[in-house]
């Protein structure tokens, strides 16, 4: 169809369209979730992410046992399925602790750990990038040069670094990831903020007299806010597996304290004789990364059309 | 070219001083006294105490104390290990081969099964072939890789004994060190000794095979996305087309004009990919007892062996920060489009 076409016959069907379509204009959140819905993959990571959700904050009273209690006639023993009782449902770890508990407890750990790590680079890094963007050459160069530097290093090394530093421990371990994950925010923020600044709407703005302040928060952020929401639920699951790897490593979450990562870490003694001490922890956090991931996938279809090429 | 160079290298020196900058005040920020931490002792003999303040160069004002770090550096002396004695370039010399190694081969099995898989998904898209690649390689980009490789441990060593637990081989074998690679010291060692080395070279094949696909599961991940979206935008090209038109073979049009330059973009994520292979390879090594600098590393950290952490952590940086670099400049010549920008 040519342009002339629409012009001739449907430019008042068109208009009226228009104005129907403004008129019955759902709310963005309406809008959001039919987006949003359309990718099952993303429904289902959200489905999972609530129970699991559901599950930490309620974790006292859905766990069978307590996470740290010992039952010392029960070392070692299978899940239900594998010729255990449903006493334990997933079985019992080397000190006869009870491992469903321990995951149920687990999941607050790393739900905490991800929202606080994101959070501690989110305000900060957010913060940085439009200082950045709205900064002369030398501070923009200055900070930017900086986050390249962290940037050189491997995530986890940087981590491991920063713990060796501060030593290991919950809150150190959220510290260091929340510092892996700065540089990014910066970047982002930064970039999106660079495009908006040259749009007439901001022009406006500050020929009305907003000052930096309000132009960098109040009129410029909200409309970075898309990528920024979709990279914290990338860097909310980066969290998780870098909080049980640092785990894992011994530089995490201390023992007896319930955290995936660090639940496996003595796993590895056991392989040959109790598979479920190895397996479920594990799967745990695959299927808790992946969900999010999931999840991440869905909110950038639904937030931001441009990223949709990237995957 | 030249100009581009000098750019790059211009960025590449102050993020190499920015390093120096970290790995130096990795030791002075510590909480309490350092030496203390060092020495693992509470009460310390107060004159030895300073005598050690003043063999670290701790005494100093701290800008000093930088010069003089930097100024060690520059004569190549990277500290020694409080445990070994040993230096930590010597250390780091005689380990850094297993990684490189183990690095190497993971990626190429990145590279051979990211590529072929998402040059599938791209061809087959929609198909039930792409949405399977696809989601396997979300999966794989989700895996905590320190229990992919216990569960692989599970299946294939102690399940099916196919495979060996841990370390680079079997200690029957007798395979003196040469090139640091255990591939090629051990074939060499089998051709040079056959009866006494009799599957030596199988023998270290084994032994890389789980650590090679643990290590290279993230990377083939992201390689796989990322060649099914470039060949995806590049199937689009009018040249493809013609390619089609002319009544080329579909294989011949797919792998040979398509693939070349829907690789550009895949050659920028290997350069990333160096950065998750090495912060991969501390995970790794730790999970199958391989002797390389991952695991030294953690090692040293347990047992607060400070210059190795420092000096470990400069060295892996400037690899890494280095391959970076040699990877802007293979991707300017791959693509001198590049050169112009900016």
């Amino acid at each position: 169809m040519s342009a002339i076409d629409i012009n001739a016959s449907g430019r008042a069907s068109a208009v009226n369209a228009e104005l129907e379509a403004v008129l019955a204009h759902p709310s963005p959140l309406v809008e959001f979730w039919r987006a949003f819905s359309k990718n099952k993959g993303a429904v289902a990571g959200l489905a999972f992410m609530l129970l699991i959700a559901v599950l930490a904050v309620f974790a006292p009273w859905v766990a069978p046992h307590d996470p740290v209690e010992q039952f010392r006639d029960h070392f070692l023993q299978p899940p239900v399925w594998d010729g255990g009782t449903t006493q334990f449902l997933f079985g019992t770890d080397e000190l006869g602790r009870d491992i469903l508990s321990r995951l149920i407890h687990g999941a607050r750990l790393s739900l905490l750990v991800g929202l606080v790590s994101v959070l501690l680079a989110l305000v900060p890094g957010v913060t940085l990038g439009l200082v950045a963007a709205f900064s002369g050459k030398v501070v923009d160069g200055l900070i930017m040069r900086l986050m390249d530097i962290m940037m050189a290093l491997p995530a986890l090394l940087l981590a491991v670094a920063i713990i060796a530093i501060l030593g290991p421990g919950l809150r150190n371990a959220m510290v260091a990831i929340a510092l892996v994950s700065l540089p990014a925010y910066v970047r982002l923020s930064r970039a999106s903020a660079m495009t908006e600044l040259s749009r007439d709407y901001v022009t406006a703005a500050r020929l009305s007299g907003a000052g930096r302040l309000r132009l960098m928060f109040v009129t410029v952020l909200p409309n970075c806010m898309a990528p920024l929401i979709v990279h914290a639920t990338m860097s909310f699951s980066a969290a998780i597996l870098e909080i049980s790897a640092l785990g894992f490593l011994g530089l995490g979450v201390q023992p007896p304290l319930p955290e995936w990562g660090t639940m496996l870490a003595s796993a590895r003694d056991y392989i040959e004789r109790a598979w479920w001490v190895v397996t479920l922890p594990g799967l745990t956090i695959l299927l808790s990364v992946l969900a999010i991931n999931l999840m991440g996938d869905g909110l950038r279809d639904a937030l931001d059309p441009k990223l949709k090429t990237a995957s | 070219m030249f100009a581009y160079i000098l750019k790059r290298l211009g960025v590449l020196i102050p993020t190499f001083f920015g390093i120096t900058l970290l790995t130096f005040s990795l030791i002075r920020l510590i909480p309490g006294d350092p030496v203390e931490v060092m020495m693992g002792e509470r009460t310390l003999d107060p004159a030895v105490h300073a005598a050690a303040l003043t063999r670290l160069g701790l005494d100093k004002p701290l800008p000093i104390q930088y010069f003089n770090y930097l100024s060690q550096l520059a004569h190549g002396d990277l500290g020694a290990s409080l445990k070994t004695q040993a230096t930590v370039w010597s250390e780091f010399k005689v380990l850094f081969p297993a990684t490189l190694e183990l690095a190497i081969v993971a990626l190429l099995f990145a590279l051979v099964v990211g590529m072929v898989a998402g040059v599938i998904a791209a061809v087959k898209r929609g198909t039930f072939a792409d949405h399977g690649v696809m989601t396997i390689a979300l999966a794989g980009y989700s895996m905590p890789i320190f229990w992919w490789g216990l569960l692989l441990i599970l299946v294939f060593s102690v399940g099916l004994g196919w495979t060996p637990v841990s370390g680079r081989l079997d200690l029957v074998f007798d395979v003196p060190p040469q090139t640091g690679f255990m591939l090629i010291d051990a074939w060499r060692a089998e051709l040079a000794d056959p009866i006494n080395n009799k599957g030596a070279l199988w023998d270290a094949v084994r032994h890389l095979i789980l650590p090679a696909v643990v290590l290279g599961t993230i990377p083939l991940a992201v390689i796989a996305r990322m060649t099914r979206s470039s060949m995806l935008e590049v199937l689009r090209e009018d040249y493809v087309r013609t390619a089609r038109a002319k009544g080329l073979s579909p294989a011949r049009v797919v792998f040979v004009h398509a693939l070349r330059n829907a690789l550009i973009p895949v050659l920028t994520v290997i350069g990333l990919q160096v950065g998750t292979l090495m912060g991969g390879a501390v995970l790794t090594e730790t999970i199958f007892s391989w002797p390389g600098i991952g695991k030294w590393l953690i090692d040293a950290i347990g047992r607060r062996d400070y210059p190795v952490v420092q000096n470990g952590i400069l060295l892996i940086a400037t690899l890494v920060i280095l391959t970076n670099f040699l990877v802007d400049i293979l991707y300017g010549v791959a693509n001198p489009r590049i050169l112009h920008q900016r």
